[in-house]
């Protein structure tokens, strides 16, 4: 059985890592390679880079920077953002990132995303749902770049697993995003129940005990974590940083460390 | 020198970056066959089909040069992922024959359809030696990423230098004299692929 995974989940905006709160406010935190060499000596499990602004600005991906980056990497990398056609999988899969994530493109072209899954297979391929509350209750999907669905939120993952073929769901909760309140774990846990593709829990983690929490409590076979992964403390500066594996992933996950 | 064979089967930038990283000056790219013939030890990356992988090695005029090296004057070689299956005699992904080096064939993940398995086997997992070697130590145990959809079931069991589990125990190391295959990724594994390749280049 794959072992369950702990990764940091960086935002860049074209130029540099920056850090949000609940979607909003992006605050400068560095340079991408920079931070990736920490985290190589942090032994992630596993790097996910999404460029946040290259959708809103109608930008394709920064090829030469995720080159860069790709190379730097002693762990697999996912990258995400600004993906609209099927040969820009494939260019970035040549470049050297492990897993493609496309997200508003599920709800413009799904017929690109599903194309892809078939020519490059779904484990290649990750679904970033962003959601958020619902007005009248329940949970919306939420995109940066103002495309709509009408699928509720356990219907579009369904959607995505299921009709896209796409092999995992990066669940981004935007209400937790950058507060350190701990990951929604009745959301993941309903849609670990309606999907069978691997989740990657997102949006919240602010202590260890979070991150065990998601991993032990809900269906979710890796914790994404972007605050804890970026600055000291709440409200501190930036470092780069990454908690130690061996503290969170034990038998109580049913994995010896 | 280290030739990395590159015959179009997906980014080796990685596995050059790492074999840097364990203080190898003198790593190559290549797909020129003198380049390949006065390394002295080759590296077989790849990622992707079998059969494509083949016919490139084919096409690049490799596969004289790759027997000669290995068999001929048996010089260490590492087959990573794909590079380990066309180590294999034939594989059930595509027809023809493989390099032959290991009497194996490289076949594809069953389980059944309720099975909470999915195939490909993406993620990290353990390897566990199953003999005392330069590229996999039995302590502390070694994690390794994978993505693979078939593996390689070997026809003698003293070829096989690791084993995973999924859905029961895969090889997921071979070695027969100077011929090395991983299934996994050393390039993105850390320090248990740091200590894989500092094994194997001192070989």
């Amino acid at each position: 059985m794959a072992l369950k995974r702990i990764m940091p989940a960086l935002l860049f905006d074209g130029r540099a890592l920056v850090k949000t709160v609940r979607f909003k406010d992006p605050r400068y935190i560095g340079d991408p390679i920079n931070a990736i060499k920490i985290y190589n000596e942090k032994e992630v499990d596993e790097l996910v880079m999404l460029d946040i602004r290259a959708t809103p600005e109608r930008r394709p991906p920064n090829f030469d920077m995720i080159r860069e980056c790709a190379s730097e990497c002693f762990m697999p990398f996912s990258y995400g953002g600004g993906v609209r056609t099927v040969d820009d999988f494939g260019r970035l899969y040549k470049l050297g990132v492990e897993k493609v994530i496309v997200n508003t493109l599920c709800l413009t072209a799904p017929e690109i995303v599903r194309e892809a899954t078939r020519q490059y297979g779904g484990t290649s391929v990750v679904a970033s749902v962003d959601y958020k509350k619902r007005l009248l209750g329940g949970f919306q999907v939420h995109s940066t770049a103002g495309a709509k669905t009408k699928r509720g939120l356990v219907d579009h993952c369904r959607f995505l697993a299921e009709e896209l073929g796409v092999g995992e769901l990066l669940l981004y909760s935007v209400e937790r995003d950058g507060t350190w309140s701990g990951y929604d774990l009745p959301t993941i846990t309903e849609i670990g129940r309606a999907v069978s593709v691997p989740l990657i829990a997102c949006g919240g983690a602010g202590s260890i005990t979070d991150i065990r929490a998601v991993l032990e409590q809900t269906p979710a076979n890796a914790a994404a974590i972007g605050s804890m992964a970026v600055y000291q403390k709440k409200g501190m500066g930036v470092l780069i940083n990454f908690p130690r594996r061996d503290l969170i992933l034990d038998e109580a996950v049913g994995e010896p460390a | 020198m280290i030739a990395i064979v590159d015959y179009d089967m997906g980014n080796v930038a990685s596995v050059a970056n790492m074999l840097k990283r364990v203080g190898v000056s003198d790593a190559i790219l290549t797909r020129e066959p003198e380049a390949i013939r006065r390394a002295d030890k080759i590296i077989l990356p790849g990622v992707g089909a079998f059969e494509r992988g083949m016919r490139n090695l084919r096409d690049f005029g490799l596969i004289g040069v790759l027997n000669e090296c290995a068999l001929g004057r048996k010089v260490p070689v590492l087959g990573i992922c794909l590079g380990m299956q066309l180590l294999a005699s034939a594989s059930d992904e595509g027809e023809g024959a493989g390099l032959g080096w290991i009497d194996a064939q490289a076949k594809r993940f069953e389980f059944a359809s309720e099975s909470p398995l999915k195939v490909p086997h993406m993620g990290w997992n353990y390897a566990i030696p199953t003999r005392a070697n330069p590229l996999i130590p039995a302590a502390p145990r070694s994690r390794f990423y994978f993505v693979h959809a078939y593996h390689v079931a070997c026809a003698h069991e003293e070829d096989v230098l690791a084993t995973s589990e999924y859905g029961g125990a895969f090889a997921c190391a071979v070695n027969r004299d100077n011929v090395y295959g991983v299934q996994f990724h050393p390039e993105k594994s850390h320090r248990f692929g740091r200590t894989l390749f500092e094994g194997f280049v001192s070989l």
